[in-house]
């Protein structure tokens, strides 16, 4: 039973490791190598505009839920007019990246997975490798770059989706009144919101990007391999994503202020 | 130009090579012949770097690379072209794309003068007219002819062919043979072939190595290797098996 639980820290810590070097060798090769432009556009496209309509559906109905459930709340204490701000502080440095984070996990992440899975299944890494191109250079980058640059997009247009829908839904819906919640919402949400909220979507990014990316090319022969492979994507990379909101919202909050 | 020493690899508790030592000359050809599961996939990926040994060393030009990290071997792996087993297309992209992989990578033709050597190399393993496939619409042995294609359109200077005419028609395996001699005749390039068929082994072979447990059991020329009376080259070369009883 210890042996047990010493092996699979030992794992945990070896995939840690593991993960870390693939980020220093991306990071080497984003510096070094010329950019493979087509590679990444193709990404960009499939990442940044295919997950339109996930991002666009999780901002809204985030948004108005959170609208809703804040509003019925503070009506009971008469403080209507503040529900638009809570619902654009949450939205901006909480529910937007994480919410986002996690669908594009689910989306992107698996996808990455499988198709570097199954790439290395089939021989293809290895065909890649003979074929004088260094993996990374070729496979990951590509990813890690589209997924860093359109990961805070995707985060801020869900963002701006959520309180719009919010303050439809609050002020033809629930009746707040407009003039004061819109006036609430802009004194009480600070500059440092939105940024700890681009943050967060670029650290996201980065973690998802490198997990899936880590996950395909490690992958275990066969389509359980595969099979496997995805799903520990998008399970490492979803629980990395809440873990590291919790630690980077103390952190942020240190830093910039609350 | 290619030499193992003592080169020896397990995977789990099964010992796939075990002390292999070989020597291949600049411009000769060697076939490595074995049987089904006997390690011969394993060491053609020894010599170009894909795997590293457990012990032992795999020298190219002298310079060992069995212990070189991925990026210093990049500019190893460009003296080499590897046709795989499965044939490892890339299946996102299309036939011209794949054979064209390096040249496009290196950037330093034009499309349209990659566009014309792309046709060639189509042409000379007879595929001219599918440029524009997905490895996914074609068969098994046309792919293993693109494989081929991408392999040597770069002219490297040593080729590893892993059963380059294993499931294609006699036909076209025979062209496929000479096209690999013309290949090394006209390019002057170091050959390594693995190969169970034994009519091609002779037709592309000016050595034949046999692997066999683990390590070389015999090396040889052609006619060396189809008149030698060592029991284990007999059986292989003539196909002679231990029969077995079906018991159901
Ligand atoms: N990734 C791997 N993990 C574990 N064992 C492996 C792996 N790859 C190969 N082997 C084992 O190594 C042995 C040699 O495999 P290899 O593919 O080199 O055989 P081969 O001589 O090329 O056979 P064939 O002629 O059928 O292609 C096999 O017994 C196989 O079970
Ligand atoms: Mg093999």
């Amino acid at each position: 039973m210890n042996g047990l639980a010493t092996h699979r820290v030992l794992g945990w810590l070896e995939g840690l490791g593991r993960i870390t070097l693939l980020g220093v060798e991306a990071a080497r090769s984003l510096i070094s190598q010329r950019v493979d432009w087509r590679g990444l556009t193709y990404q960009l496209y499939f990442i940044g505009v295919k997950s339109q309509s996930v991002v666009l559906i999780t901002g809204a109905f985030t948004g108005m839920v959170l609208c809703a459930q804040t509003y019925f709340q503070f009506h009971k204490v008469k403080m209507d007019t503040a529900t638009l701000a809570v619902v654009s502080v949450a939205m901006g440095s909480e529910l937007g990246p994480v919410l986002t984070a996690l669908m594009v996990a689910g989306r992107v992440g698996a996808a990455m997975a499988a198709e570097l899975g199954s790439m290395r299944v089939t021989e293809q890494i290895d065909a890649l490798r003979t074929l004088a191109t260094h993996p990374v250079d070729y496979l990951v980058v590509p990813r890690l770059s589209a997924t860093v640059l359109a990961l805070p997009l995707l985060t801020a247009e869900s963002i701006a989706v959520g309180i719009l829908a919010a303050y439809t839904v609050g002020t033809t819906l629930l009746g707040i009144d407009h003039a004061y919640a819109w006036h609430n919402m802009l004194k009480y949400t600070q500059p440092q919101h939105v940024v700890m909220g681009t943050i967060k979507a670029v650290v996201f990014a980065a973690v998802l990007a490198l997990i899936s990316c880590y996950k395909g090319m490690n992958c275990r022969e066969g389509a359980e391999g595969v099979g496997r492979a995805t799903t520990e994507a998008v399970v490492y990379s979803s629980i990395t994503i809440l873990i590291s909101n919790f630690f980077l919202t103390l952190f942020l909050t240190r830093l910039l202020g609350a | 130009m290619i030499e193992t020493r003592r080169l020896k690899k397990s995977f789990g508790p099964q010992r796939v090579l075990d002390g292999v030592d070989l020597r291949v000359e600049k411009g000769e050809s060697v076939v490595i012949i074995g049987r089904s599961g006997g390690g011969k996939s394993i060491l053609l990926k020894h010599l170009i770097g894909l795997l590293s040994p457990d012990e032992g060393d795999v020298l190219i030009e002298g310079e060992s690379v069995a212990w070189m990290s991925e990026r210093q071997l990049l500019g190893v792996r460009r003296k080499f072209g590897m046709l795989f087993q499965g044939a490892a297309l890339f299946d996102s992209l299309t036939v011209a794309e794949n054979v064209a992989f390096v040249l496009q990578r290196e950037g330093r033709l034009t499309e349209s003068e990659i566009g014309k050597k792309v046709d060639e190399a189509l042409a000379m393993v007879d595929l001219g007219g599918t440029q524009d496939k997905k490895p996914a619409e074609l068969s098994g042995g046309m792919r293993k002819r693109v494989g081929l294609a991408r392999a040597i359109i770069y002219q490297p200077q040593i080729v590893l062919y892993d059963e380059p005419t294993t499931g294609l028609d006699p036909i076209v395996a025979d062209s496929i043979d000479q096209l690999i001699v013309r290949v090394r005749e006209r390019l002057e390039v170091t050959t390594v072939a693995v190969t169970h068929d034994m009519r091609s082994a002779r037709r592309i072979g000016q050595r034949i190595l046999m692997l066999h447990q683990g390590r070389i059991h015999f090396s040889g020329t052609p006619e060396e290797i189809f008149q030698s009376k060592d029991p284990v080259v007999y059986r292989f070369v003539n196909g002679v098996s231990d029969p077995k009883e079906p018991h159901f």
